[in-house]
């Protein structure tokens, strides 16, 4: 039990030490950090590398937006299997509706109720 | 003053204003910001198995990071998740609460240009690449496993 939140908190904790490596030597944005790593996690979830890492981690591996490039593979795999070409369209999106659409739903309302604050710096 | 000088005083007043996320500690910071947050995540996730015993690990993992992305909204609602990005970078950016503050502050920063032209708009600004090159590659995925 103590041990998977050991396991947790490395992989997790590396991913990210790995996202802030990359602002430091390279300058990118914020944003492409999010793309690549969606992008490396959809990857290597395609050669079938992703599932061990989830099986061992547990939420290290999946909340890491890796985890979420993981997730848009692995919903378009499945698909392909079951509907054949509609699969390809559909499966990505699908796999991922559940988070996309919470992400934009409570920040609308968030930002209905709350404005932003000057910034201090 | 001429406007080289200008320009290289406005440099440094840019830097000088600057959120400090180059230094070596950050990367510290990074991993015990990141990985706490990972730690939350499966805190969440047993503790929704163990109240629905029915519940499968895929659903169990799907209502974490709902919740996790609910939450991130609502502490940068209140300022405290960009308090949090000022020191910890990565840790804060790259588990999916920075995909959910990413969207929550755009949508706040540009409330004042309307509702339709800014808030829902602007958005999208840092979710939108993520969304698109997301898909994109889950097409190609898609494409190649059909052809296998």
């Amino acid at each position: 039990m103590l041990l998977m939140y050991l396991k947790v908190f490395l992989v997790g904790g590396l991913i990210c030490f790995l996202g802030q490596l990359l602002i430091i030597k390279t300058n990118l944005t914020s944003a492409r950090i999010l793309v690549l790593f969606v992008c490396i996690g959809a990857v290597v979830e395609a050669f079938g590398l992703y599932e061990p890492i989830v099986n061992f981690a547990g939420a290290g591996a999946t909340v890491p937006i890796t985890g979420f490039g993981r997730s848009l593979a692995k919903g378009a795999i499945e698909a392909v299997k079951e509907k054949g070409i509609l699969g390809v369209l559909t499966g990505g999106i699908t796999a991922t509706s559940g988070g996309i659409t919470a992400a934009v739903i409570f920040a609308y309302i968030f930002a209905l109720i709350f404005s932003s604050k000057t910034k201090k710096y | 003053m001429n406007s080289v000088e200008r320009n290289k005083k406005y440099n440094q007043y840019v830097e000088s204003k600057k959120p400090n996320t180059k230094n070596f500690p950050t990367l510290i910071y990074a991993y015990l910001v990141g990985g706490f947050i990972c730690m939350i995540g499966q805190g969440i996730q047993d503790l929704l198995m163990k109240i629905f015993p029915a519940m499968t690990l895929e659903v169990a993992s799907a209502w974490m990071l709902i919740i996790l992305i609910f939450i991130a909204s609502f502490l940068t609602g209140i300022g405290l998740y960009d308090r949090i990005g000022e020191f910890a970078g990565g840790g804060s950016i790259v588990p999916i609460t920075g995909f959910s503050n990413s969207i929550t502050s755009s949508a706040m920063e540009f409330k004042k240009e309307g509702i339709i032209f800014g808030l829902c708009v602007k958005m999208f600004s840092v979710a939108g690449p993520v969304i698109v090159n997301g898909l994109a590659i889950s097409v190609v995925v898609g494409l190649i496993y059909l052809f296998l």
